[in-house]
């Protein structure tokens, strides 16, 4: 390989050293995430605390059906976005790109179930603000769909960023710009991916599952 | 390279046991435990999340470095907790001061 297509960037001693430094750097971020996400879930467990009843009212407006296939959709995607990374390791070029598109796929079915449910909160008048549906004791509720929309919607966000990334990795991995010697952005990128599913392993049981019985 | 390749069996069993928790999960939420609910919810959904940053993201084949940057994430993740908690929940232990009663 030529020093100018070498995929060593030149401050590093090694690839290993850059591996090493890149995984970290991903890290880095999503320590930062977890605080970022940390403080919204620090909001509800103090607001539940307080208004325990309204929270588990507003939870039995969302369909515990649609939250659960999501769950199992995400959970799927990232099984393909670790057999993509696996496949990147050993070099398979077509199958890394494979993999990735099927997680692209699964987060998109993702999003539109959760375009589905925003769609039929607003229809139902749960959007929070001055024409919210409920009234009396039962606008307390507000509250809780105040976290609700904030929490998906911030995750949400996370997905479609996480979507746009990993098509252009796929892309990438299918014109062969990644070898066993260099796949460093197809792991931070599952890094990031598995980091966004972990929100939502939290996310479901406390908005979704609250108060079933 | 040094890296280490996990076997596909690892994935293919990490990725059961994940939709195991989350059967269980949703059939343990149509009881009512009172506030063991809420404390299985989140045992289970930290397992879960210690499956996927073990071996989907590899941390348990990683340098103890990447160890260290993730305790800290959680460990400052719990401060936050902690102090929040330390004064919501103590705020009653202590007699109000003459003037700030409130209504």
């Amino acid at each position: 390989m030529s020093e100018a297509s070498s995929p060593l960037a030149h401050h590093f001693d090694d690839l290993s050293q850059q591996k090493e430094a890149t995984s970290l750097g991903m890290w880095t971020f999503l320590v930062t995430e977890i605080l970022f996400f940390g403080g919204l879930f620090a909001g509800y467990a103090q607001y539940r605390g307080a208004y325990p009843h309204a929270f588990e009212a507003g939870s039995h407006h969302l369909d515990i059906v649609l939250g659960g296939i999501n769950t199992v959709v995400l959970i799927a995607s990232s099984l393909t976005m670790a057999l993509g990374v696996h496949a990147s390791q050993l070099g398979k070029r077509k199958k890394t790109a494979i993999f990735l598109l099927a997680t692209v796929a699964l987060g998109l079915v993702f999003l539109g179930i959760k375009a589905a449910e925003y769609t039929h909160k607003y229809h139902e008048g749960l959007i929070p603000g001055a024409g919210f549906a409920l009234q009396g004791a039962e606008r307390q509720q507000m509250l809780f769909f105040a976290f609700y929309f904030v929490m998906t919607g911030l995750h949400a966000a996370h997905m479609i960023i996480g979507v746009v990334v990993v098509t252009i990795i796929a892309f990438q991995a299918w014109r062969g710009r990644y070898s066993p010697a260099y796949y460093g952005p197809v792991e931070v990128t599952g890094l990031y991916w598995h980091f966004v599913d972990i929100v939502w392993i939290f996310l479901f049981p406390l908005l979704y599952l609250l108060g079933r019985h | 390279m040094s890296e280490h390749v996990v076997p596909l069996r690892i994935y293919y069993t990490v990725f059961a046991a994940l939709l195991f928790l989350t059967g269980l999960t949703v059939f343990v939420a149509f009881f009512d435990l009172g506030t063991l609910n809420t404390i299985v919810a989140l045992t289970i959904a930290v397992i879960k999340a210690t499956l996927v940053v073990l071996f989907f993201m590899h941390v348990w084949y990683s340098s103890k470095l990447t160890w260290v940057f993730v305790g800290a994430g959680i460990f400052w993740f719990l401060i936050l907790i902690a102090f929040l908690f330390g004064d919501v929940l103590t705020r009653d232990w202590l007699p109000t001061a003459v003037g700030w009663e409130g209504n």
